[in-house]
């Protein structure tokens, strides 16, 4: 590769040709600021907070896209570009409502730091300033233009999946980021997949916060409020705390929830081994009878919304089992419940997820396994909004003992853990499948061909004699690809696994903010998943139905085989064709 | 550029639709000619309102917020069509001071429409505009090209029934 | 055309259509006319809108009548130029120029001068009749002397709808000289060498950008043609467009044949249906007769045009944001680089350039790159196409070599200013430009010259101002324009052109401070440094090079509270001079807001007293100053 040789402020660094200066500056370990920047999604050179001077190059250059040249010399760091970049700021903030105080994003805004940093006067410019009004209305997230600073990385996120239910509308100083027709974002066919909250630099585009429902109900001592959490919660959480990416947090996690007051503090995983011996058993059902192949996971509910609004006559095909978040709490408010004595009614499940369309997913209809009304979970929270409930609570998270799950869903698998990593709901699946098909404990259980973060991933194996044609998408915008081969007929798989968020859960919608930079220099889907990873490895217990409690509950309270009527009435469930745009 | 939505219930007929869909036909092999389907919508229905953009959308594969967005950004399209009768009431200081906000308000009540809107059977649409220059004769409003100058509210019942 | 040899016989046959325009001794003495006159009435869009196709209807009637359809040859060409006397008509082989034609006027023309062969001269424009009654050669007159037509030599003088008149001047001669006698690096060396650059704005030498594009391989490359003109006040590339399409789709093909392309598109503002229209005929004609399609005259090359409506956004002018709308999107801007010779339009190597840049090409082709850089300045060659426009008499299109001064385009080409008022400053480039104050009116015109001067040549509107414009008002003008056409990508052009706007209206309302000149200041210097495209970069230049050469008025407006042309309204007061006002009280039933009220003074020799205006009341609207024809109101 032709190298070129460059200074960053006297900094000698060689980049490959065709690098960037702010990659070159990255390499030389001086930190360019960036608002609109997304590596390789949203490359446009809107924001202009980048500008730096470069030898060969007129006036101020934008470092983000500007391609370094042999020799030159760039200086990140002069009076001229920290005017230019303090201007910038102070006409931004000319557009932005400036509700710092109360704004969810405080501290860990983009836009907020480098205010800081550049020393702006906020009052620099008045003038007209367009004023939005606030979109609530869908379950999963609020949308406030008054905060935007039309950076675009929310289009790009969007547009990656796929969706473009969002962009910029208008012209000129009216530009604002929109649906179509000013629609609100509930009429659009928005999956709720939250990709958008996950990179916006500022507060204009949220998870909506359900944690006032949360402490209410822990302040109510009529009801049982459990709570279970996710398998990529424990290695994304410590985030939210200053560690390192990658930490697994599981103990100081379950800490954490029983001291908010918790009363059951239980694990997703539990359920997921549930979803696999549920699934396993559907896809060897239509194997043998003929059902809708390939068989499609439904763990995602973005990806499930994706798929009934963008492919309505593929929903055959999607497996009816509920997500593990919905047999979770479809468990605890029937088995559970049964189990402990309580009135179902009583029962008030928390989910921590790693996801906002699970926002959505617990309104969804046919969603209630103890009974009409209710709800299988009564609250999703997202990793954000459980951080900020520790945070509130004043628990010193960092200083926390590791504790243990509580009994009954505290045990888990590797299989189940690996769920919050693309490819893992396969792999685990896999093993299952291939132990009932052999009718062998086998060893050999690592399908890698499925693993690492690769939007598609395709295999082929041979189980007991039966040639099984897996393929494994991240995204939905890979899930159109694979629906779109499915559909054409040029491919011609077994059983497939999509998840809504590109990485899978662990980089789902409503996981830790890391600001752009740390998103453009850190592989955030490999490096959380490794923790999955590494768990699963140190498992005693690696597959699913050998989880003693899929075998306490399928023997003594359904009395029946995986998928018998009763785990089919508790575990499943159904999905409605979405016309896009309404009728 | 703010562009103001029309609240009429959408009236396209099928013969419209079909033309459309014929146009979409010839063009949607090249997503490219997106612009181009939506100047000749617009021929087609005089303006572009959510029905039409949706069968745009639709036609062309491409989101319907792609073709808001491209609706939005140019001058040329319209989201709110025009009547056969377009009024423009000019609310300059001078008109203004006049009584032209008067004849405004008489021309919304009479008309049963507001600011930048078309009355159903599209025959007026009515609009506020800058100074014309004609404040020797305020107020003034104009109809199409034609220019009404010194008028007063009572004034106002008279044009309109000249036009139709 | 399958061949050379099938364009010269083409070109043959289609001599004859153009004699009597063009002459014998510039043709061929052998070619002779089947008329004894043929009428040029002009087609373009400002005659057309006073109403020039209602006289082709009436002539081509009057001369059935008179039952003369055999002698003479009526032609709708492009535009003249001298847009204001339009309607124009041209009477050859005298080349008598009748302007401001009335329809009524046409039986008189028809009888006296088509039959009688006498040219009505109490018609014909004032300046071509010489006081001994002989007429003058339209191009010994003032407006054209100067004038050296190359992108506009066919524009009023072909049938733009006629693509043997375009072969009988040469047309698609240039083009197959290149597919035959020239590799296309011998084209791009002639077209470096001739000096050409880039007619549409920035000035970049044209041969370069061919140069840059022609060795990047892909699998298609483009050549774009922008015809998105924009400026207020400019319509040369339409001129060209409506007078002369084919030379516009002969220079693109040459184009392709240089850089290696086979695909094209002419990006062309919808408000412009004449020239569309054209234009498409021209494209159509041109594949009838195997000049666009495959193996054009045998050699084995291969072009297409296909023409590309805008939808209104001036933003589009600029070449990305023109891509980027092309390929069916928001006409937003891409950063560069890479430049659109790298990654242009569907990102692939792309040549683009505007109207009046492929209008040069065949001639340069034709008579060689010296002949071209014999014209103009060391830096700038060859001709520049204006638009004269603003407080001048001669409004209209002219074509002059680069270097000549603003006082000739000014007093001489363009007549002066009317009504006696005195110079005060030309405008160019538009809302991208910048003035040239009265002190500086010997500047020799080129791009260097007016960049040095913080202006720039854009593409080539031209505004005269006189004493009664405003430099503040002026700027706020162009400001108004910038920020509706803003593209809201970026956000210094996005909010800063808005900031800028509000500190303008701020000072031009008389609530200004010195501060505010600073402020305004350093906000320029930002937006031009920190925008995205040439739209934002350029947006302050009105601002600053009325800062530059007017600062005084700005200081007037702040600290005096005084706008000295009177033109803004919140600095300015009516008053009734008492000892010219005659009494008579019109400007009293004029005034809106009755501002106005009778004194008792009686000025000396008139018998009515005097009106006054109570300063409280004025909105400033001048109702009663455009009303007094005693001259005895001004603004002060």
């Amino acid at each position: 590769m032709e190298m070129l040789n460059v200074k960053v402020n006297g900094i000698a660094v060689s980049v490959p040709k065709g690098a960037t200066i702010l990659e070159a500056a990255r390499a030389a370990g001086v930190e360019i600021p960036t608002l609109c920047y997304m590596k390789e999604k949203n490359e446009i050179g809107a924001c202009r907070i980048c500008v730096v001077e470069a030898t060969g190059a007129r006036g101020l250059v934008t470092a983000c896209v500007y391609p370094v040249t042999e020799g030159m010399e760039i200086k990140t760091n002069t009076p001229k570009v920290r005017a230019a970049r303090k201007t910038t700021l102070e006409l931004i903030l000319s557009t932005h409502n400036k509700n710092c105080l109360s704004c969810v994003r405080s501290t860990n805004c983009e836009l907020q730091k480098l205010c800081y940093e550049y020393g702006v006067d906020s009052t620099a410019f008045g003038g007209f300033k367009p004023v939005y009004q606030l979109d609530t209305t869908t379950p999963h997230l609020v949308r406030d233009n008054n905060k935007c600073i039309l950076c675009r990385r929310c289009v790009a996120a969007c547009q990656e999946q796929f969706v473009s239910v969002i962009g910029a509308n208008n012209r000129g100083i009216d530009t604002c980021i929109g649906q179509a027709y000013n629609l609100s974002l509930a009429e659009t066919p928005c999956i709720s997949c939250g990709q958008c909250t996950a990179v916006c630099p500022t507060g204009a585009l949220v998870e909506k916060d359900d944690t006032d429902k949360v402490w209410e109900a822990l302040a109510d001592t009529s009801k049982h409020v459990i709570v279970q959490t996710a398998p990529s919660i424990r290695a994304t959480l410590g985030e939210c705390f200053d560690m390192p990416i990658g930490t697994n947090v599981e103990g100081k996690m379950v800490a954490a929830l029983r001291r908010l007051g918790f009363e059951k503090v239980f694990d997703t995983n539990t359920a997921a081994d549930f979803t696999i011996v549920e699934e396993a058993t559907e896809l060897l059902d239509r194997v043998k009878n003929g059902g809708a192949l390939p068989l499609i996971t439904s763990c995602s509910p973005g990806w499930v919304k994706f798929c009934e609004y963008y492919y309505p006559e593929m929903l055959p095909h999607l497996s009816s089992c509920k997500s593990p978040q919905q047999m979770g709490g479809a468990l605890i408010k029937t088995y559970y419940a049964d189990k402990m004595g309580w009135d179902p009614k009583d029962v008030f499940v928390v989910s921590i997820m790693p996801c906002t369309a699970k926002k959505f997913e617990v309104g969804r209809d046919d969603m209630s396994a103890a009974g009409e009304g209710i709800a299988d979970v009564d609250v999703a929270l997202t990793t954000r909004e459980l951080s900020r409930m520790i945070q509130r609570a004043g628990i010193k998270f960092t200083a926390l003992p590791d504790e243990d799950f509580d009994p009954a869903f505290g045990v888990d698998t590797g299989a189940a853990v690996i769920f919050g990593a693309t490819g893992g709901v396969m792999e685990a699946a896999l093993r299952t499948a291939n132990d009932v098909l052999t009718g062998k404990d086998n060893k050999e259980i690592d399908f890698k061909e499925v693993r690492g973060t690769a939007g598609i991933k395709e295999a082929e194996y041979n189980i007991a004699g039966i040639p099984v044609r897996v393929a494994v998408a991240s995204g939905t915008a890979n899930a159109k690809i694979i629906m779109d081969k499915i559909k054409s007929g040029e491919a011609n798989y077994t059983f497939v696994e999509i998840m809504g968020c590109p990485g899978g859960c662990v980089n789902g919608g409503g996981q830790p903010i890391q600001p752009q930079y740390v998103r453009d220099t850190v592989d955030l889907k490999a490096e959380r998943a490794k923790a999955l990873y590494a768990q699963d490895e140190a498992m005693a217990v690696r597959k699913s139905h050998q989880n003693p409690i899929v075998k306490e509950v399928y023997d003594n309270y359904y009395k029946g085989g995986y998928g018998c009527h009763a785990a089919h009435h508790a575990l499943h469930t159904s999905y409605v064709a979405r016309e896009k745009y309404g009728k | 550029m703010l562009k103001k939505m029309s609240n009429l219930p959408f009236n396209g007929t099928k013969e419209q639709e079909e033309k459309l869909l014929a146009v979409i036909a010839e063009n949607k092999h090249d997503k490219s000619r997106l612009m181009a389907v939506m100047q000749e919508a617009q021929g087609i229905y005089g303006y572009l309102p959510l029905e039409v953009q949706k069968i745009i959308a639709d036609g062309m594969e491409v989101s319907l917020e792609k073709v808001y967005g491209v609706a939005t950004f140019y001058a040329q399209f319209s989201l709110a069509p025009q009547g056969q009768y377009h009024i423009s009431v000019c609310l300059g200081t001078a008109c203004y001071v006049k009584g032209a906000g008067l004849l405004y308000d008489k021309l919304q009540e009479l008309l049963g429409i507001g600011s930048d809107e078309c009355t159903p059977d599209r025959k007026f649409s009515l609009t506020a505009c800058r100074c014309i220059g004609a404040c020797g004769l305020a107020p003034v409003l104009t109809v199409n090209e034609e220019v009404y100058g010194r008028l007063t509210e009572n004034d106002v019942e008279g044009i309109l029934a000249k036009c139709v | 055309m399958k061949s050379v040899k099938e364009l010269q016989s083409a070109k043959a046959a289609a001599l004859k259509k153009v004699v009597l325009r063009k002459g014998q001794a510039v043709l061929d003495k052998n070619v002779t006319s089947d008329y004894k006159y043929t009428v040029l009435i002009c087609g373009g869009t400002g005659c057309t809108s006073s109403h020039s196709p209602e006289i082709v209807a009436k002539l081509n009637s009057e001369i059935a009548k008179a039952g003369i359809e055999k002698d003479v040859q009526v032609i709708m060409t492009g535009c003249f130029g001298l847009c204001a006397l339009g309607p124009i008509m041209i009477v050859y082989p005298e080349g008598c120029f009748y302007s401001m034609v009335n329809i009524d006027e046409i039986p008189q023309i028809v009888t006296e001068h088509l039959v009688g062969g006498k040219p009505v001269t109490s018609l014909l424009y004032n300046e071509t009749v010489c006081d001994d009654g002989t007429i003058k050669p339209l191009n010994d007159t003032d407006f054209y002397k100067k004038q050296i037509r190359v992108a506009l030599r066919n524009c009023g003088v072909i049938d733009p709808e006629d693509i043997d008149e375009y072969y009988a001047v040469d047309g698609y001669a240039a083009l197959a000289k290149c597919l035959t006698e020239y590799k296309p690096e011998d084209v791009i060396k002639v077209i470096t060498d001739s000096g050409l650059r880039g007619r549409g704005g920035g000035g970049f030498p044209t041969g370069r950008k061919w140069a840059l594009t022609a060795p990047n391989k892909a699998d298609q490359k483009y050549v774009v043609c922008n015809a998105d003109e924009g400026d207020p006040g400019a319509f040369m590339d339409r001129s060209v467009l409506e007078g002369d399409p084919h030379c516009v789709i002969e220079a693109m093909a040459i184009a392709g044949y240089a850089i290696g392309a086979t695909k094209g598109y002419v990006y062309v503002r919808a408000e412009y249906p004449i020239a569309v229209n054209r234009l498409q005929k021209a494209i159509d004609d041109a594949r009838k007769a195997g000049i666009l399609g495959k193996n054009i005259f045998g050699t084995g090359f291969e072009f297409d045009v296909e023409i590309r409506l805008g939808a209104g956004a001036f933003v589009c002018g600029e070449e990305t944001a023109l891509m980027t709308s092309i390929e069916g999107n928001r006409g937003e801007p891409r950063p560069r680089p890479p430049y659109p010779a790298v990654k242009g339009l569907y990102n692939r190597p792309t040549v683009e350039n505007n109207v009046e840049t492929f209008a040069n090409i065949p001639q340069i082709i034709l008579n060689g790159a010296d002949w071209f850089a014999g014209m103009g300045t060391e830096k700038s060659k060859g001709t520049k196409v204006f638009a004269l426009g603003g407080k001048i008499k001669h409004t209209g299109l002219v074509e002059i070599p680069m270097g000549t001064t603003l006082r000739e385009i000014i007093d001489e080409i363009g007549g002066g200013i009317p009504n006696g008022k005195k110079f005060k400053a030309a405008q160019t480039g538009g809302p991208s430009g910048g003035c040239i104050p009265a002190s500086l009116i010997d500047t020799a015109v080129d791009y260097d010259n007016l960049i040095s001067l913080g202006c720039m040549m854009g593409s080539g509107g031209l505004i005269v101002m006189d004493e009664d414009t405003c430099m503040v008002d002026m700027a706020k003008f162009f400001l108004e324009f910038t920020v509706d056409e803003s593209c809201g990508k970026c956000t210094p052009c996005r909010v800063g052109t808005r900031r800028l706007l509000e500190i303008l209206e701020k000072i031009t309302s008389g609530k200004g401070t010195l501060a505010d000149i600073d402020k305004l200041e350093a906000l320029c210097i930002y937006i031009k440094e920190n925008s995205l495209c040439g739209l934002g970069q350029t947006a302050p230049n009105p601002v600053l090079s009325t800062l530059k050469f007017f600062r005084d008025e700005y200081i007037a407006h702040v600290v005096d509270k005084v706008c000295p042309a009177g033109v803004c309204k919140g600095l300015t007061n009516f008053v009734i001079d008492k000892d010219k006002c005659i009494g008579c009280g019109k400007c009293a039933k004029n005034c809106p807001v009755d501002a106005i009220s009778k004194t008792d003074y009686v000025a000396e020799g008139h018998k009515l007293p005097s009106y006054s205006i109570d300063k409280n009341k004025c909105i400033k609207c001048g109702a009663c100053l455009s009303g007094c024809k005693f001259g005895a109101i001004s603004k002060k």
